[in-house]
């Protein structure tokens, strides 16, 4: 089932009234799509809505649907933030636009990297996919920071998270690059880490920038 | 691309005959000793990264050619964030070498090579010095250089200057090398990154040193520096590259640098395929495990207390200021040396007068010479061979990591230690060296620290010698040090305004210091301190001679009595603080004098010597922390400090009168 951006837009906006806000239904005055917008037929198409005196409510299935377009707006927020490091407006506009491409397993992906986040960038929850309960159940945590390594575990640097461009070229200046091997050496009273042959010791506010996939 | 025009257009000064070699390179990997090798000169080699701070010009006849070499500090990138990286910098940006020698650590080419790639780029002429091969070698990593040479489009060089090795290829290939601006070796990037330095470049229509391409790259990634550079060549033209650039930026997101890099990195990853080989296991060297102990805090810990056991308190405090002060103060100045000289002044000079500016009381002789010579020079001598055997080690990169979490709350990050202990030799050296340090804000606060709590080794000394007989005295001493350290550090932390600084230090192998280097560093620094503390020994003497003559030397100290009384001492201490102005160590030694004269009791000498130790710089440290801050804040510290001294004087006397902990 491939829905278009305005109904899949409804379904969060339902979804987020229902379960977050505890109404029973939508307003679609609310929503600012006019209720004989066609996006509203394609939803009653696939059965995932119904409405009735005009206000819109879910059925089972359209529960379900609505969960997993929600996952994967604030996925795609998280994503922005954490790996491209978009924030503000700018970030929220490339989520809107990206959310509807994480159909089809690269939810899951991402998901993945960004090791299954628990909260949007606004501190929302993020739905858990079966990913996510996998992974609990294998205690595998995927991508995490270089402080959360322990000593002597070797990693691939997956991204570096910064928004401080000195701090970025300071990384990689010492070979902090994605795609390289890295050793944790020590973690306390500094973190010395080793990428290839060299070693370096940073303060925990650099190592906490260093994400790195087990 | 053909970017090498305008070559000439801005080389300050140069001489046609002479030609240019700079050597440019990461830090710490062996620049300076091969400068030292080319020029016979010495500039300072340490086991650290960020040991040359600025950049040294020396002269070399090689082939019959003449050469003047350039020594750089260490850079990362051309790409430059710190104030060294600028400096260095400069050189290439604003002078033509007619050889650039890219210096990197053989165990590190893959690292490394991304910046000989930038300097191919830029169109400069270079020539790769694969260094330290002996240590690579011993690792089990294997080179084809030769390989690398075809790949690169340039002369390949492995070498192991510290050895001597490699030096006569990397002469040969200095006179041999012909550079073809026209034709310079080429890595492309991806089409889309190509596209935009081209769209870039093609904008540029001003002469330049550095070629338009690596131009365009650095105005990509935001350069400061080279934005100015371009702004002011094109004039005009400069609003619609700025354009361009902004339009890039915003289409990568910010991503920039690291799109760069991961370029650069795989173009590095194919030139090195077959060239460099590492052993299926990684070998672990004594130096390593010896690294792995020092940093850990359980064994790092009594490691540094050994050290500093055997090292300060064995080594300079016994031998130095006691063996060897004992033989040349004692047995040779005031037993052999200063009799004869009295005598042969005497017979000399006729006149009393100008026979006490000699060897009086405040003689240059009898007692500047002696001091100097007798008392500093073996103090400061075994503490510099000291401190140099441990730079060499590497030892203080990994100090620095194990102090770092304390330094934090003083506003400074690990790396302030080495001017810190530095600062126990000498602080005006160690004022110098604050320069390493990253923001202006931990400069200032190391800074007032190095000025007002840190003893330096010769002062140090004396004060050991004169607080020894009352081991409360010196108790009491040390905890006020201490304890002012740490408040002024917590407090300048707090006031000063700035953002909480970021430690991060390459760790240098641990190695075995070269006894010659460790002696030369030791020599060059003893020559450096004499010169800039003899000129002041001799003017104390001879102000303070001219001021009993005149009578306003008892007129000083009279003045001075309110002030000594209203801290509790004689007026005899006058004299002492006065020549603590030119020198704490000399005020100290004055006190020496005063203690053995038996004016002074316990009381009295511990607040004698905290005020003093705390008790302005000497004027040499003065002139250079004008030289480093400015007029403002080194006016401000001074005040500030001898405020603090005095009134910090005041409170001890108070609190030892009360508590009378010392009677
Ligand atoms: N084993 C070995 N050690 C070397 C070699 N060349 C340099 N070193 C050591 O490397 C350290 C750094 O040397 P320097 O010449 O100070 O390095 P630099 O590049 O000038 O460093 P900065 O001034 O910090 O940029 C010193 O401890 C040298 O003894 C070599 O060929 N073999
Ligand atoms: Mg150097
Ligand atoms: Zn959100
Ligand atoms: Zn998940």
């Amino acid at each position: 089932m491939k829905l278009s951006e305005k109904a899949e837009e409804i379904l969060e906006a339902l979804w987020i009234a229902v379960e977050e806000e505890g109404a029973r239904f939508l307003d679609p005055e609310r929503m600012g799509f006019p209720a004989d917008d066609p996006a509203y037929k394609e939803l009653t198409g696939h059965t995932l809505v119904e409405i009735r005196q005009g206000m819109v409510y879910f059925r089972p299935e359209g529960r379900e649907e609505g969960k997993m377009t929600i996952r994967r707006h604030r996925l795609a927020e998280r994503l922005m933030m954490d790996v491209l490091n978009l924030r503000g407006d700018a970030g929220d506009d490339k989520a809107c636009q990206f959310e509807h491409l994480l159909n089809e397993g690269v939810d899951i992906k991402i998901c993945t990297m960004l090791n299954h986040p628990a909260t949007c960038p606004h501190g929302k929850p993020i739905p858990p996919g079966e990913c996510c309960a996998d992974a609990r159940a294998q205690g595998d945590l995927g991508v995490v920071a270089l402080t959360e390594f322990k000593s002597g575990q070797e990693g691939e640097i997956a991204y570096i998270q910064t928004k401080d461009d000195k701090k970025m070229q300071k990384l990689m200046a010492m070979g902090v690059l994605p795609g390289n091997r890295i050793v944790l050496v020590q973690s306390y009273p500094s973190y010395i880490f080793r990428v290839g042959f060299s070693e370096f010791a940073i303060d925990s506010n650099l190592a906490k920038e260093i994400f790195v996939r087990k | 691309m053909a970017t090498g025009c305008g070559k000439q257009a801005e080389a300050p000064g140069k001489s046609p005959n002479i030609k240019r070699v700079a050597l440019v390179g990461n830090p710490n990997v062996g620049k300076s000793v091969l400068f030292n090798a080319l020029t016979g000169s010495y500039v300072t080699v340490s086991n650290y990264p960020g040991t040359s701070v600025e950049v040294s010009r020396g002269h070399a006849v090689i082939n019959d050619q003449s050469w003047e070499v350039i020594d750089t500090p260490g850079m990362y990138s051309i790409h430059t964030i710190t104030e060294e990286e600028r400096v260095a910098r400069e050189i290439l940006l604003h002078e033509t070498p007619d050889v650039v020698l890219h210096v990197l650590d053989a165990r590190n080419l893959e690292r490394m090579l991304a910046m000989t790639l930038q300097l191919i780029e830029a169109g400069l002429p270079v020539i790769l010095v694969v260094n330290i091969m002996d240590e690579a070698e011993r690792m089990g990593l294997t080179f084809d250089l030769e390989l690398l040479r075809q790949r690169l489009g340039i002369p390949v060089i492995g070498a192991a200057t510290t050895r001597k090795r490699g030096l006569d290829e990397i002469r040969s290939a200095i006179v041999a090398y012909r550079h073809d601006p026209e034709n310079p070796p080429h890595f492309a990037y991806s089409r889309l990154l190509e596209h935009d330095i081209n769209e870039v470049a093609g904008l540029m229509v001003g002469e330049y040193i550095l070629s338009r391409r690596a131009l365009a790259l650095l105005l990509l990634q935001q350069d400061e520096e080279i934005t100015a550079l371009v702004r002011r060549r094109e004039g005009e033209g400069f609003a619609v590259i700025a354009e361009k650039v902004r339009e890039i930026a915003f289409n990568r997101r910010g991503s920039f640098h690291l799109d760069l890099s991961l370029e650069r990195k795989d173009i590095v990853k194919k030139l090195i395929l077959g060239v460099f080989t590492s052993p299926e296991k990684r070998v672990v060297t004594w130096a390593e495990r010896l690294s792995c102990m020092s940093v850990r805090p359980l064994t790092g810990i009594p490691l540094l207390l050994i050290v500093l056991y055997f090292g300060l308190y064995k080594f300079v405090g016994d031998f130095g200021a006691g063996t060897l002060v004992d033989i040349l103060e004692q047995k040779l100045f005031v037993g052999i040396f200063n009799p004869w000289i009295t005598g042969v002044v005497k017979m000399i000079i006729p006149w009393e007068v100008i026979q006490e500016l000699f060897v009086g009381e405040y003689g240059i002789i009898t007692l500047g010479i002696r001091y100097a010579v007798g008392i500093i020079l073996p103090i400061v001598a075994t503490f510099f061979i000291f401190f140099s055997f441990l730079e060499d080690t590497g030892y203080f990169p990994r100090l620095a990591l194990l102090v770092d979490r304390i330094f934090k709350r003083f506003g400074l990050t690990g790396r302030a230690v080495i001017p810190m202990v530095l600062g126990f030799g000498c602080d005006t050296m160690a004022t110098m060296v604050t320069r390493t340090l990253e923001t202006t804000r931990e400069r200032v606060i190391a800074t007032v620290l190095l000025s007002l709590t840190i003893p330096c080794s010769a002062q140090l000394g004396v004060i050991l010698a004169l607080l020894s007989k009352f081991p409360g005295a010196l108790a009491v001493w040390g905890t006020c040090l201490l304890l002012l350290f740490v408040v002024v550090g917590l407090l300048a932390a707090r006031i000063m305004p700035g953002e909480a600084p970021m430690f991060y230090m390459e760790l240098p192998p641990m190695r075995l210091p070269q006894i010659s280097n460790v002696l030369t560093k030791t020599y060059t620094r003893m020559q450096w301190y004499f010169l800039e503390i003899l000129p002041l020994f001799v003017l104390a003497s001879i102000l303070l001679w001219l001021g009993k003559i005149t009578g306003f030397f008892g007129k000083l100290i009279t003045a001075m009595t309110p002030v000594m009384a209203s801290i509790g001492l004689p007026r005899e201490t006058a004299v002492a603080f006065i020549f603590g102005f030119f020198r704490r160590d000399y005020g100290a030694a004055g006190l020496y004098e005063l203690q053995t004269k038996g004016l002074m009791d316990a009381r009295q000498l511990t607040v004698a010597a905290v005020t003093l130790t705390l008790f302005i710089p000497c004027v040499a440290q003065f002139l250079i922390m004008k030289k480093e801050r400015g007029w403002k804040v080194a006016g401000g510290i001074g005040v500030f400090v001898s405020l603090l001294a005095f009134g910090s004087g005041y409170v001890l006397n108070q609190f030892l009168l009360m508590t009378r902990l010392l009677s």
